[in-house]
């Protein structure tokens, strides 16, 4: 059975570590406001793991910051939609387009919730989404007619469909407009997660307790 | 013994810290004031949640609680009570008169489209013209966007409607 916190635990890191990747185009992205807009997303998305931490860390007895930079990578339950590194611009809105259209599926439920403290949160995140999802189905319907584009949302279909839970990707399949086919699962973790983890782990691992 | 009309007071002399010319007041944020036995309890709740200045807000809060000679209690809330709606009419004219468009009121209960953000419901702060286009859905923070003036030819920074 899922428990709550193993639920925000997996939103969570899916929103923190999709935020590292949208942070790597700052600085090099194709025009000066795709730079501002994924710097933003990426800052929205790591204040949405931020929340939700708080709340598991209050449910596991433990701290936000210990919960994203303390855990061993293995113990991450990101989804492996997120874990890619930076791709070339096609993948890059075919995995937005993906991710905002699952995270707007998953939200909704999660706004239903009977635990009021989630429900809330769900709430307010979605207000926030409501732009990162104007920003991607803007680009969606620029690329949909492209074959680069179209190759990408193939390839990162089956990784989309893995972040959502089975009961919700009927949905996704109707909303994308593809067929439902096998995910790649939570909990399959690519080495690229290890060389994000050490990089973003590093100054807490070599100073623990650093505070600034 | 501190009232909670004074620590209201106090709290509307606290700028946000990001677009100064607004206090947490009037930006909304300040859902409750309670004060018991001499400690004073604030809930707030940030207006985006990967807003950077929520530990400088909490810190000016519990400081001018501390000024007041009570101790503070600042509790961040993360719930769904803060919107745009929120901010007060004296904040919105604040912001507007420093070159910040306020924020579009929310249609009933739907999401804004982009329809809407490409329509001429927007004015410059500038000139007043509605002869405005989106340039950007994100800006230099997370609560605002970037419009462009073609009357008066100026870019300005449009507060979300969230």
């Amino acid at each position: 059975m899922t428990t709550t916190s193993d639920l925000l635990l997996e939103i969570a890191d899916d929103e923190l570590i999709l935020g590292w990747r949208d942070s790597e185009w700052t600085g090099i992205a194709p025009s000066l406001e795709e730079d501002v807009a994924f710097s933003s997303i990426a800052q929205n998305e790591i204040g949405h793991a931020r929340a939700l931490y708080e709340l598991a860390a209050r449910e596991l007895g433990t701290d936000a910051d210990a919960l994203a930079f303390d855990r061993d990578p293995g113990e991450y339950r990101s989804a492996p939609l997120v874990e890619r590194r930076r791709m070339d611009w096609a993948h890059t809105i075919a995995r937005h387009f993906l991710y905002e259209t699952a995270d707007e599926i998953r939200l909704a439920t999660l706004k239903e919730s009977d635990n009021a403290e989630v429900a809330g949160l769900a709430a307010k995140m979605d207000r926030e989404e409501q732009y990162h999802r104007l920003h991607a189905r803007m680009w969606e319907e620029r690329l949909r007619d492209e074959p680069r584009f179209r190759d990408a949302v193939h390839e990162l279909w089956p990784f989309a469909l893995g972040v959502l839970p089975p009961e919700q990707r009927a949905t996704l399949a109707q909303h994308v407009g593809l067929d439902e086919v096998d995910a790649v699962e939570r909990g399959q973790h690519s080495d690229e997660l290890r060389e994000l983890w050490e990089e973003m782990t590093i100054v807490r691992r070599s100073v623990p307790g650093a505070t600034w | 013994m501190v009232s909670e009309a004074q620590v209201w007071e106090a709290l509307a002399e606290i700028p946000d810290p990001e677009i100064p010319v607004i206090s947490l007041v009037d930006l909304g944020v300040i859902r409750a004031v309670a004060v018991e036995n001499g400690s004073v309890r604030i809930e707030f709740t940030p207006t985006f949640l990967g807003c950077p200045a929520l530990e400088v807000m909490r810190d000016a809060m519990a400081e001018s609680v501390r000024a007041l000679g009570a101790e503070p209690d600042v509790r961040v809330v993360l719930d769904d009570s803060w919107s745009t709606d929120k901010i007060t009419p004296a904040g919105r004219e604040k912001l507007r008169a420093s070159g910040f468009a306020p924020p579009a009121p929310r249609s009933a209960g739907t999401a804004t489209t982009l329809v809407e953000l490409n329509s001429m419901a927007f004015r410059c702060p500038y000139c007043g013209s509605k002869e405005t286009a989106l340039e950007n859905l994100f800006g230099p923070t997370p609560c605002r966007s970037v419009r462009y003036c073609n009357a008066c030819r100026q870019p300005f920074e449009q507060f979300k409607t969230i």
